[in-house]
């Protein structure tokens, strides 16, 4: 990956890396992980990482307090954090995009309606509108994607409405109208192939947003339910025992969740250079 | 009036945020099911069921349900806790101070330290703060929040035993949540603050400033520092409202006795009327923010006020 002088971009390059490895241990995870993430042995409860005094090599990164071996729960909870992850950001882009490309064509009264309801959504801070959303809807993992969406689909509305407004007095629109296309066909096939690059820059850097979200959500219990293993149900589960020095409960699924937010925020920063160089979405 | 209907306009529209809020939270609430079944012992008789709805008004149209909400909203009732049995808001303002204190401190840490490290970046870009800021922000906006905050725990209680790990009563106990909650403030302060002045130390007032011979510091305090202000001071006052309402986590870790705990208490019980007031205060609050900076724009900037 290269920067706008063709240098090597290191620091993008590294979070691409990182976040293929995630992706490539996620996908894998029945292969890689060497155990059933969800079997409890009694007998192996609350061990240490291998490195430390009273580690076994059998569980790698220690095993949690019901005896699960943590390296396999951090490899399944790639698995849910990037799966719910990439399918709310999808989500929330369909929505929005669809949305804000309406708004931004249509005008009028369909523009004041979307965006009306887009200042309205926005206003609420979107940890307490999703934890409103999970009280209501209850706990799994596709209510999580579902509520995710509804949070952050407002974003790309008023982004999208806005690169809308200007395609549309562009000559190729007026050319398209002319030739006698419906709305619906300009709005697919002449405005939507226009706003993708915004939408996937914006998708990016919304990444980590929603991961982080995801795992504040299940952390509280509204998330993504148990026994599945999902980051932040571990730091959940974990935080009785890190109050005795169990410190491998706390840190491990953190780090794991830190290096993915902080990768797919690089990785936004980094396409956000190149495909919006005018910086419309500073 | 100049800007006179710019300022309607505005009004208009912070009164539908406000319509469009309620409707949300009223239509979802819908979603969650009934909560008669919450509130009566199982096995209540259906005589006592209809009696209860009645009470309600949830024998009512949806549409008439919606009306009575606004209608009471309005006059600040949001329904009664089922758990603890008192005003929803009530029980909000009980617990607003504490949650005032905890984002005052966390507020004032992160504008004090992000404004100063972003002014100081912008004036030598490149130099060993901007990389080290640089870092610091990126970190900051990908730390989870409770994961800072669990390992300030370990380290300092834990470990150290130098800071209780949770509770309230002592600046000892209001420590780590105060750094745990404005790390992430610190960051968005910072890297704004850093483009902001950026963006101002290129403008025409900057250069003739300069031309003029000042020395470079009264350059950047009093010419290019008050430009750049306005977007930081913008954010830095959304931001303190979500630092007031948003810190559901971090209260939750520290067991912090204020709005975000009010919340994660109410959807631990299923408390439907307290949840609505914690979501409908918080979004009211940036609309009315968001309606007063539109407003002090237009007293300020004679460019908006003439636009229409």
């Amino acid at each position: 990956m290269r920067n706008r002088f063709g240098e090597l971009d290191l620091a993008a390059t590294a979070a691409a890396l990182l976040l293929l490895l995630f992706a490539v241990l996620a996908m894998l995870a029945p292969l890689v992980a060497p155990h059933d993430p969800t079997a409890s042995s009694l007998s192996a409860r609350l061990l240490p990482p291998v490195w430390s005094e009273g580690g076994q090599s059998t569980y790698l990164l220690g095993t949690d307090q019901l005896g699960r071996d943590v390296l396999s729960r951090l490899i399944y909870g790639a698995r849910v954090s990037l799966t719910v992850g990439v399918a709310a950001v999808l989500m929330a882009g369909a929505i929005g995009t669809a949305l804000g490309i309406t708004a931004g064509y249509l005008g009028g009264f369909a523009d004041q309606i979307i965006m009306r309801v887009v200042d309205a959504w926005m206003a609420m801070p979107s940890l307490v509108f999703a934890i409103f959303l999970a009280a209501m809807v209850g706990q799994s993992a596709i209510n999580v994607v579902l509520i995710l969406g509804l949070v952050y689909w407002t974003r790309y509305a008023r982004l999208v409405r806005g690169e809308v407004l200007s395609l549309r007095e562009r000559d190729f629109v007026k050319l398209a109208v002319v030739t006698g296309a419906s709305s619906l066909r300009i709005m697919v096939r002449h405005i939507l192939p226009n706003v993708v690059n915004t939408t996937v820059v914006l998708a990016t850097l919304m990444l980590g947003v929603v991961i982080v979200t995801e795992a504040s959500l299940s952390f509280l219990g509204v998330g993504v339910p148990p026994p599945n293993p999902a980051w932040g149900l571990m730091l959940a589960d974990g935080k009785q025992a890190m109050m005795v020095g169990k410190w491998w409960l706390t840190v491990l699924p953190g780090a794991c969740i830190l290096l993915t937010v902080m990768s797919a925020s690089i990785l936004g920063d980094y396409m956000r250079d190149r495909f919006d160089p005018k910086g419309k979405m500073r | 009036m100049p800007g006179g209907r710019f300022f309607l306009r505005r009004l208009v529209y912070a009164a539908i945020s406000l319509a469009i809020l309620a409707l949300t939270v009223l239509a979802f609430s819908k979603v969650g099911g009934d909560p008669v079944t919450m509130m009566l012992e199982p096995g209540a008789s259906q005589a006592d069921i209809d009696a209860l709805r009645q009470r309600l008004g949830l024998d009512l149209p949806f549409w008439a349900q919606y009306l009575k909400f606004m209608q009471n909203a309005v006059t600040g009732d949001l329904g009664t806790s089922i758990y603890y049995g008192q005003s929803a808001v009530g029980l909000y303002f009980d617990r607003l101070p504490a949650s005032l204190l905890l984002a005052g401190t966390a507020f004032a840490w992160s504008v004090l330290l992000g404004i100063g490290v972003g002014v100081t970046a912008a004036a030598r870009p490149g130099c060993v703060l901007d990389r080290v800021g640089a870092v610091l922000a990126l970190i900051g906006m990908s730390m989870p929040a409770f994961w800072f905050g669990m390992l300030l725990i370990m380290f300092f209680s834990v470990h150290l035993r130098w800071l209780p790990s949770s509770g309230s009563g002592s600046w000892r106990h209001l420590v780590m949540p105060a750094i745990s909650l404005g790390w992430y403030f610190a960051a968005s302060h910072l890297r704004l603050t850093r483009s902001a002045m950026l963006e101002s130390l290129q403008s025409d007032y900057v250069r003739l400033a300069r031309l003029k011979g000042m020395p470079e510091w009264r350059v950047i305090l009093r010419h290019a520092l008050p430009g750049a202000l306005i977007p930081v001071v913008t954010l830095a006052a959304i931001n303190f409202v979500l630092m007031v309402n948003a810190a559901v986590v971090i209260e939750t870790i520290y067991a912090w006795p204020g709005i975000g705990r009010l919340l994660y208490e109410a959807i631990s019980f299923r408390d439907i009327p307290v949840i609505q007031a914690v979501v409908l205060m918080s979004g009211s609050m940036i609309v009315l923010l968001n309606l007063a900076t539109d407003l002090l724009y237009v007293a300020i900037d004679p460019r908006i006020r003439h636009a229409e």
